[in-house]
């Protein structure tokens, strides 16, 4: 099924934020908005909630935190135990150090994956670029028109009180 | 940013650029042929570099025998390199992840070249531990891997490998940290390149980025949680750096106070690196809008603070070895400042305590040329620092009879100077295939954009009580 999208195309972040806003209070689907830099206040007018990707942080250091002491405590005080200078083998307070190093490292490289997986990046994706100029200097803010009774003419009134520069129609296969 | 605030607080970045402006003079540099200067710069740095690597395949065929080691000097020319290219790095993690925290929104001119330089820095220092081991081709006998000789593991009780666990994820972290601050700039890279070949490589290295904002809002979230991340994880390397000493029973290494003090150490001798290239980069490939003066005297003040720091631990060592009535601790004290290396240990203390006083004269902080001279005094001082701590301390050993000297080879100095040809290849290289500064970063600092046309009349009231209300939170 072929989606309808309806631009509006913005000069700065100042007139975008309050375009969306207003577009998503007059109850329009707002499907996104594309922008230069991560603009503030932005997701909050989109009523985008802030991201989970925090505690799949913690889960994945969590995760490095018992891999390194498990396996700390088993190669040294089980598996081939080693007596250094008669000190005790499931010496704690020396495994201090690769845990620390573990739980960043897996927090880290963890969230990091997670967010290209949620986020659909990867090297050499093609992407349909909604407005040649976006990654520049223009913010696109993108409606998707769901149904006939949609109001163009509505809309168009309401982006051009914020300065809108250009409205577009996209299809989507 | 009010319109009122903007009269009280400077620009970061000056010239009254917007947001395309911004975009075109990061990457024309990159467009362009390299001028004269590069290619002179180039040269020089990788032929330095190339008898670096001369040397340390000659070390890797002959052994560490060819090093000015002896029996009580086990330690010398090798580690002092190896803690002074990791305490290089440090200032890169602190601009990008600690700043990034603080919300000190000036870091976004200076970050990406930073950071660049933390990696670049790091590399350098991990060739030193490699040709050390003496058989750096069994290099992978340090991770914990089952094997079949026994297994025989590692011992996680020794500081020399919580080392390896400590630089392979500072190195890892901040590399994955550096290459997502670039995804975006990628893309802009792709959309603004001409050639085809250009457009397929961006399009290959900007991961299929195109600015949604719901993207931009988990992408910041990460970028917020590797900076958290980062953090503590560039104090506790330095701190694990300092424990290879630190957790021995020789007198001059034996103390508790290492760990904050290399740390502190590291940010100042860091710091003084970030200004020697920034002054340099800034001039040469015309970004003195970026890189305003601003930026060079908050550095120095950086300075100013880790100097004091440093110049705190440098007296508490000599307070605590008097205080302790220990007599070797006293002996390697007195000895270090009035020894056969009292040269060393005075250099670092003028270099590193008493000419970054300097910095408290406003005038001399803006001063670009004179901040460039200070800054290389300071890397001086603190390749000596570490240079004092090793060898001041092993050269004179509780028996007499096997006191000694140390002085490095000539192929100890090659591998030195092989390293700065490689940090310095590797950087004129990042200059020139890769945004020298953050491009969607220092876009979101401009006061472009913001309050500069009218909304309705309903809206901006209702925008004025949304702010206060943020405002009060503490937003």
């Amino acid at each position: 099924m072929s989606k309808n999208y309806y631009l509006g195309v913005f000069d700065n972040e100042h007139d975008v934020v309050g375009a969306t806003r207003i577009t998503r209070e007059s109850g329009y689907d707002i499907h996104d908005v594309y922008t230069p830099y991560a603009v503030h206040g932005l997701p909050e007018a989109m009523g985008v909630k802030s991201s989970r990707l925090t505690w799949v942080c913690l889960m994945f250091a969590l995760l490095g935190f018992s891999v390194a002491l498990s396996a700390q405590f088993w190669i040294a005080g089980v598996d081939w135990p080693v007596n250094v200078g008669g000190k005790p083998f499931n010496s704690l307070p020396a495994y201090l150090p690769v845990m620390f190093e573990c739980i960043i490292l897996f927090g880290g490289l963890g969230v990091l994956f997670t967010l290209f997986v949620r986020t659909k990046l990867f090297p050499g994706k093609k992407e349909l670029t909604i407005h040649p100029d976006v990654t520049d200097h223009r913010f696109v803010l993108a409606v998707e028109q769901r149904d006939v009774a949609f109001d163009t003419a509505a809309i168009t009134m309401l982006w051009e009180q914020y300065h809108v520069l250009e409205i577009k129609q996209l299809s989507e296969a | 940013m009010s319109s009122l605030m903007s009269v009280l607080r400077k620009p970061i970045v000056e010239g009254d650029k917007s947001l395309s402006d911004v975009s075109t003079d990061v990457i024309t540099p990159l467009e362009r042929k390299p001028t004269k200067l590069w290619w002179i710069a180039f040269l020089c740095s990788a032929t330095v570099l190339i008898i670096g690597v001369i040397a340390v395949v000659y070390q890797f065929k002959m052994g560490i025998g060819t090093w000015g080691l002896n029996k009580t000097i086990g330690w010398g020319f090798d580690i002092t390199n190896f803690v002074f290219w990791i305490g290089i790095g440090h200032a890169g993690t602190l601009i990008s992840a600690i700043l990034f925290l603080l919300r000190q929104k000036w870091r976004t001119a200076i970050n990406r070249s930073a950071e660049a330089m933390t990696l670049f820095a790091v590399m350098c220092a991990g060739v030193f531990p490699l040709i050390h081991m003496g058989r750096p081709w069994l290099f992978f006998f340090i991770t914990p891997y089952p094997n079949f000789r026994g297994p025989l593991w590692i011992n996680f009780r020794s500081p020399l490998v919580w080392d390896f666990f400590a630089i392979s994820t500072y190195f890892t972290i901040s590399l994955v940290f550096w290459y997502l601050g670039l995804i975006p700039d990628m893309a802009t890279l792709r959309d603004k390149a001409k050639s085809k070949i250009k457009k397929w490589i961006y399009g290959i290295m900007s991961f299929g980025w195109n600015g949604s904002t719901r993207t931009w809002n988990r992408y910041e979230t990460v970028y917020m949680l590797l900076a958290a991340l980062a953090t503590p994880l560039v104090l506790s390397v330095h701190s694990i750096v300092s424990m290879d000493f630190a957790t021995s029973v020789i007198p001059g290494w034996h103390t508790t106070i290492f760990p904050p003090y290399f740390v502190a150490g590291a940010i100042f001798s860091g710091f003084a690196m970030v200004l020697t290239l920034m002054i340099i980069a800034r001039k040469v490939m015309n970004y003195t809008e970026y890189i305003t003066v601003d930026h060079i005297e908050k550095m120095c003040k950086v300075i100013i603070v880790t100097s004091g720091i440093v110049g705190i631990a440098y007296a508490t060592e000599m307070f605590m070895a008097w205080y302790s009535v220990n007599e070797y601790e006293r002996f390697t004290f007195i000895n270090r400042a009035m020894g056969p290396y009292a040269w060393a240990y005075w250099t670092m203390v003028t270099c590193n305590v008493f000419v970054s006083q300097l910095f408290w004269f406003k005038k001399l902080r803006r001063t670009v040329w004179f901040v460039f001279v200070i800054s290389i005094f300071i890397n001086i001082g603190m390749w000596f620092e570490r240079f004092v701590i090793i060898v001041t301390s092993l050269h004179r050993d509780f028996l007499p009879s096997s006191w000694a000297m140390y002085s490095p080879t000539i192929i100890e100095i090659a591998t030195l100077a092989g390293t700065f040809g490689l940090f310095f290849t590797a950087f004129l290289l990042f200059a020139r295939f890769v945004p020298f500064i953050a491009i969607s970063e220092v876009k979101s600092v401009l006061s472009y954009g913001k309050h500069t046309q009218e909304w309705p009349k309903s809206q901006q009231i209702a925008e004025q009580k949304r702010k206060a209300v943020a405002e009060e939170v503490g937003n």
